[in-house]
């Protein structure tokens, strides 16, 4: 590197190599001082609340890793990621239900997305759990006739674990599918043609080319239903499914540390969102190739990068001396 | 058998109101090139989709080797082709596109495998090694590895074109290949289908360069509002046109 002569100033007159320049970022002063602002701010409010009483920490951190917690814990994760997984499969084939010429498929995929989400989901999941006061037996048969394939009783197949697993994942079916839908319609009908054009059939082209490009649309919204659902899972609890909040509750309808025990939730739903990112942002990135060149950077890196490369480009010009 | 390649008689297509095709009439024989040329709007595109089914014909009759496109021969009826079937007929016609349509997940060998592998059901070494030779034939052989975003538009247009004949295809149809390019880019490509002509490939070809059609093609064609106004030898074609409307085109893009 040159030696650092005064910027821009010329040393004999005529116009300057273009390294004689030393190149200096912009100096964003305003950032810094936010940050500190923001930091102390933080601060004060964490103290504030670890010294008020009334929330009870030692309650919170007794309950915090006890194994009541740990049960409900892992039902509500499985709840979400067997919900989530039924919502996608069952969304994408809607979705490509909707999208179809098949007047017969349109109007049953239609049908579907309108009942699931216009109802309340906690009507649905009532409706689940209670299925058995409805029908006392399932009967699967042909109408009219009297043949049946198969029959059994309502609530030794609806267990709540499988009606919260029905309620939760068709509901997210409905929704999920006009995400699907939305990042199928956003790829270039170009692609459909030039496929086609190569002797791809639709299902092979739907599979090969458009959804794989459609992923990119879809997975920040799915990244909000994923998170929306750990949420909701806690709604199940008027089932009685054993999830982290059913047990939430039943420790606080013991012992009335009802605050407490809310901070507990909070604090296990916050990890538990905070975790899903990171697949989130992996997904981004594989379905993210051949187009993002440079955007493919983790959140935790963007949050520092700005006092990073501010830094790091300080550093190499004082080793550079 | 020694049907025509493409064989068109009173090919008429409408979208809604618009009567687009009224009654086209053409004839390409096995190895020849044939050049549409023709004012925007005249129909060159959707007669080109036409014959490979991208879009339906309303009335006349268009076969490409003997077959009837869409439709399926028996006794004194014609059954419309179910998608498998359309899909078959496909592999066998190739389409380049104006704006590429290279696939933006795949690299650029990928996108040249992949109908080899997925439709025709060859073995994935095989399948590489020849698309390989393929990307090498248009000149991109270090290029296998990049994504379609990191290629230039005559790049890109010459996967494509390695990616159509990736099937190896009895007919190319190009749509207005050269129209989306930097004019430095433009020559590389008309290269690569100025070869594949003189290894006797049967070409449609939408195209506003004269040149090309002059010195490649073996049938100018000059369609206007949804008909054919001129057809003959290109070099009389596009230096003595009879008519009109002919000359008038000419003189615009020349
Ligand atoms: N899918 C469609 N729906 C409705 N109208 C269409 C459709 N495709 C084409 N058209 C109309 O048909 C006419 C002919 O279009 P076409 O694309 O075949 O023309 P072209 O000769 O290829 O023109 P250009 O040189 O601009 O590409 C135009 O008026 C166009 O608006
Ligand atoms: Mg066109």
């Amino acid at each position: 590197m040159a030696t650092t002569t005064p910027m821009g100033t010329p040393r004999t007159g005529e116009t300057p190599a273009s390294d004689a320049f030393e190149i200096v970022p912009v100096r964003h002063w305003g950032r810094w001082i936010s940050a500190v602002a923001a930091v102390a701010a933080l601060a004060g409010l964490v103290g504030s609340l670890a010294k008020n009483g009334n929330l009870h920490w030692d309650v919170v951190g007794h309950y915090l890793f006890a194994g009541l917690i740990f049960d409900g814990l892992a039902t509500t994760l499985w709840l979400t990621v067997a919900a989530m997984t039924l919502g996608l499969v069952l969304g994408t084939l809607v979705a490509v239900m909707r999208l179809s010429d098949d007047p017969v498929l349109y109007g049953l995929s239609s049908l579907f997305v309108w009942l699931f989400r216009g109802t309340p989901l906690l009507v649905q999941i009532i409706f689940w759990g209670y299925a058995g006061a409805l029908y006392q037996h399932v009967m699967v048969g042909i109408p009219f006739t009297g043949v049946t394939f198969f029959q059994a009783d309502t609530n030794t197949l609806l267990t709540p674990a499988v009606a919260a697993l029905l309620a939760l994942g068709l509901n997210e079916a409905a929704y999920a599918s006009e995400i699907v839908r939305a990042g199928i319609r956003s790829v270039d009908t170009g692609q459909t043609e030039a496929a086609h054009s190569l002797g791809m059939r639709p299902a092979l082209t739907m599979r090969r080319i458009v959804l794989p490009q459609a992923m990119r649309v879809i997975i920040p919204p799915l990244g909000n239903e994923t998170i929306n659902m750990l949420k909701m899972t806690a709604l199940v609890s008027v089932i009685a499914a054993h999830d982290l909040m059913s047990n939430i509750q039943d420790v606080y309808g013991q012992n009335y540390q009802v605050i407490p025990m809310l901070v507990v939730a909070s604090l296990w739903y916050l990890a538990l969102v905070s975790v899903l990112s990171v697949p989130q942002a992996w997904l981004e990135r594989r379905y993210g190739r051949g187009t993002a060149r440079g955007a493919a950077v983790s959140p935790l890196r963007r949050l520092c990068a700005g006092s990073l490369t501010a830094l790091r480009s300080r550093t190499q010009k004082e080793a550079g001396r | 058998m020694n049907a025509p390649m493409v064989h068109a008689e009173g090919v008429r297509k409408h979208f809604g109101k618009l009567q687009v095709l009224k009654g086209i009439d053409l004839t390409v024989e096995r190895g020849q090139v044939c050049c549409l040329l023709g004012p925007s709007g005249s129909g060159k595109s959707t007669f080109l989709r036409c014959i490979n089914h991208l879009e339906k014909i309303d009335g006349g009759r268009l076969s490409v080797d003997g077959e009837p496109v869409g439709h399926r021969p028996q006794g004194t009826r014609l059954h419309e082709l179910r998608e498998r079937e359309v899909a078959a007929r496909r592999r066998d016609i190739g389409m380049v596109f104006q704006r590429f349509n290279l696939f933006p997940h795949m690299t650029a060998l990928e996108n040249v495998m992949e109908a080899p592998v997925k439709v025709a059901g060859a073995a994935r070494d095989q399948a590489r090694d020849e698309a390989r030779a393929l990307l090498d034939q248009v000149g991109l052989a270090d290029r296998e590895g990049h994504y379609p975003a990191e290629l230039s538009g005559g790049q890109q247009q010459r996967v494509a074109i390695a990616r159509a004949l990736a099937m190896k295809p009895k007919l190319m149809l190009f749509d207005e290949p050269t129209s989306a390019l930097d004019p430095e880019l433009v020559g590389d490509v008309l290269d690569v289908m100025r070869r594949l002509a003189d290894d006797g490939m049967t070409m449609v070809v939408v195209t506003h360069e004269i040149g090309f059609a002059r010195e490649v093609g073996d049938l100018a064609v000059f369609m206007d509002e949804g008909v054919v106004v001129e057809s003959g030898d290109p070099r009389r074609v596009l230096a003595a046109p009879e008519q009109e409307r002919t000359r008038a085109f000419l003189s615009k893009v020349l």
